[in-house]
């Protein structure tokens, strides 16, 4: 996994509540093998008419927005358990996700995948939405070390909430099968003594 | 009603009771190690992880805790033929690459009489015992709740730390308990019960928490019905739900295949007696909700909280929050409906009875039940399709294959099927399907499918009418 500290870029917004898995990559795209590739299909039904061509009207398909960061509606990445949502996310490029609220399998999935989800009020995510659509090249700057999240324009830093373990985690690029490898003993130990 | 609650206590609830007794370590400021007593695994979810295992050299550290059954990406129709699509044929090969090569002991391929859905081939068999902690890729692993184990799904960097070692690392969550007071009026279901729960604590309601379902209601349920209240949870947010085990579970696990055995069962079900909440356990949340009040239900929208009694209206623009109006308006236009709209007696296309929620035995007998003497309304393209091949050997046991038959309806072979469209199991665009399943998500059934979600029921009494109808 690779490592992550800061990271300042421009942010495309999708302004929609309950964002679902199966809105972040549908079923019909589970069918592969491996990890790769899932990126091309993102948001695939908003994404794409039926013949493959993009909707013009997506903010995928949109040039003026461009990032690293995606902004969402509250409750982002409901629905299944398919890590492939975050597969999907992260292979797009984005390494951040802001939003004011996020499903829990998500959440977890992007963790485990290098992808940190971002919780902001709900004040200061309505803020972002409204500033990049005047203004395409707001920035966010989010540093993980201090746990903050800056929108550049206003001038605003809110601090959100990490488990101290998956911070670690992440500001060192370590995973945790690494780590539970680590502890087979205690978990034969465990059998054990049951 | 709800009450939020501080004050410490000494009583462990049930969901306590059961982590504590799977903790192998806690790391400091971070997660729960948890052991995993059973493993449930299918094909969609699973390649990555035993690809995982390969790169790093690893073996699979348990394999008899893991079960195998190939569902989500499977074919309803001839599956004794080679499946046509390449993807989809592929992925079932690398299923049964990694089984062979790690040995897998549990493992129902297609075709198998032991395969069908994960969540419903498990407790069928007597895989899930209460007390147990039971993780499987994909959401609806809460289904096995409903015998007082900790349940839920988990992604496929989860699967793998499964095989690897046998454990997870989680973060505990919140307790919430949902009281349900009362009985069910006739002709209502359990399926309406939890889309009724999840319409009043929406989508996001109980993300963060565990849910133990308690009250008269909930007692009253067979093992079906509680599966089908405790597969919804995640629906809600929740991480899984739960209920207390009682003689119910106990006679439904007793002589199951993989259930304990002799000694070991006295054992066990001494064991089983405790695991429930002390009287002075305090929830994070608790709320009470009165079942005889909750009328059938249906959904009218792109999220399962967007539900309402069959009978009801959609709700207006101006009583939803104003900042949720967009998502509402674009959720209403993808259904094709308006908002103040009545659905009653609207014209439908397909039907489908089947998926973890609501494809056993009792569902399809209380579907036949309905349709028996009637005839299937013309317009309905219907999909009956049982939860496993065993639910199937039952259906023709008990004679409601010949009701079903009579009555203009066919059988298909098991699997998820159009609860999640992998395969050519798609509702066309725009067409309106009335769903036993647990998402009406876009698109979840096929590409611009229209999902009303629903028990089975209002399935039957949409399947013979051929509109929305109350049972
Ligand atoms: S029936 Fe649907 S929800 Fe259940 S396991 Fe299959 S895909 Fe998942």
């Amino acid at each position: 996994m690779e490592k992550f500290q800061t990271l300042t870029s421009t942010y495309i917004p999708l302004p929609i509540e309950n964002v679902d898995t199966d809105q972040i990559i549908p079923a019909r795209f589970l069918k592969a093998t491996d990890k790769n590739g899932f990126g091309d299909n993102l948001f695939a039904d908003w994404r794409y008419n039926k013949d493959g061509s993009p909707k013009a009207d997506f903010v995928l398909n949109n040039p003026t927005y461009k990032g690293e960061i995606l902004v969402a509606g509250k409750n982002f990445g409901s629905g299944s358990s398919r890590e492939h949502a975050a597969w999907a996310v992260a292979g797009y490029g984005f390494k951040v996700v802001v939003s004011s609220f996020f499903a829990d399998i998500f959440k977890n999935n992007a963790l485990n995948n290098g992808v940190l989800p971002v919780v902001v009020s709900p004040e200061f995510l309505a803020k972002l939405f409204a500033e990049v659509t005047a203004d395409p090249q707001a920035t966010i700057t989010v540093d993980l070390q201090n746990q903050t999240v800056t929108n550049n324009k206003s001038q605003q830093t809110e601090s959100f909430e990490i488990n101290p373990y998956k911070k670690e985690c992440l500001l060192n690029g370590l995973d945790d099968i690494d780590y539970l490898l680590s502890k087979k003993d205690l978990i034969e130990q465990y059998e054990k003594n049951r | 009603m709800s009450t939020d609650s501080q004050k410490p206590s000494t009583g462990k609830t049930l969901f306590d009771k059961i982590w504590d007794a799977h903790t192998v370590s806690t790391v400091e400021n971070g997660p729960t190690q948890l052991y995993i007593d059973r493993h449930f695994c299918h094909e969609v979810t699973s390649p990555q992880a035993f690809a995982g295992l390969r790169a790093r050299g690893l073996k699979v550290f348990r394999p008899d805790r893991t079960t195998m059954t190939a569902d989500h990406n499977t074919p309803t129709i001839n599956q004794d033929q080679p499946v046509n699509d390449p993807i989809s044929r592929n992925q079932l090969d690398t299923f049964d690459k990694n089984a062979k090569e790690f040995n897998m002991p549990f493992y129902y391929p297609l075709g198998n009489k032991k395969n069908g859905v994960v969540h419903i081939i498990g407790p069928e068999n007597g895989f899930t015992h209460p007390g147990m902690t039971i993780v499987c890729g994909d959401s609806h692993t809460s289904t096995h709740g409903a015998f007082g184990a900790i349940a839920f799904g988990i992604g496929t960097s989860e699967v793998e730390m499964v095989l690897a070692t046998q454990c997870i690392l989680q973060t505990r969550a919140k307790t919430m308990r949902i009281n349900f007071t009362g009985k069910l009026q006739d002709g209502v279901v359990a399926k309406d019960l939890a889309l009724y729960m999840i319409s009043q604590l929406t989508t996001g309601g109980a993300t963060g928490y565990f849910v133990e379902y308690a009250g008269e209601a909930i007692r009253n349920m067979s093992m079906e019905e509680r599966m089908t209240v405790c597969n919804l949870s995640i629906e809600m947010g929740a991480r899984g739900g739960m209920i207390a085990p009682d003689e119910i579970t106990f006679s439904y696990v007793y002589r199951r295949e993989f259930a304990p055995k002799g000694e070991e069962w006295d054992k066990q079900l001494a064991y089983w007696k405790t695991l429930k909440s002390d009287e002075d356990a305090v929830f994070d949340k608790e709320y009470t909700f009165d079942a005889s009040q909750i009328p059938p239900m249906i959904t009218y929208g792109t999220n399962p909280g967007m539900g309402m009694g069959i009978t009801d209206s959609i709700p207006t623009l101006e009583a939803t929050d104003e900042a949720g109006r967009i998502s509402f308006q674009k959720s209403l236009d993808y259904m094709g409906f308006q908002p103040g709209e009545k659905l009653e007696g609207k014209s439908i296309d397909y039907v489908f009875l089947g998926s973890c929620t609501n494809g056993r035995i009792e569902d399809f007998r209380t579907f036949a039940n309905y349709v028996k003497g009637k005839k299937k309304a013309d317009n309905v393209t219907a999909w009956l399709v049982p939860g496993s091949w065993m639910v199937e050997k039952q259906i023709r046991e008990e004679g409601l294959y010949d009701i079903l038959t009579e009555a203009g309806f066919a059988l298909r072979q098991p699997g998820c099927s159009a609860c999640l469209a992998m395969n050519d199991d798609k509702v066309p665009a725009g067409k309106y399907a009335v769903s036993t399943s647990n998402r009406n998500f876009e698109g979840r059934q096929g590409p611009g499918a229209r999902t009303i979600l629903a028990g089975p029921l209002v399935a039957a009494a949409a399947a013979i009418t051929g509109k929305i109808t109350k049972p």
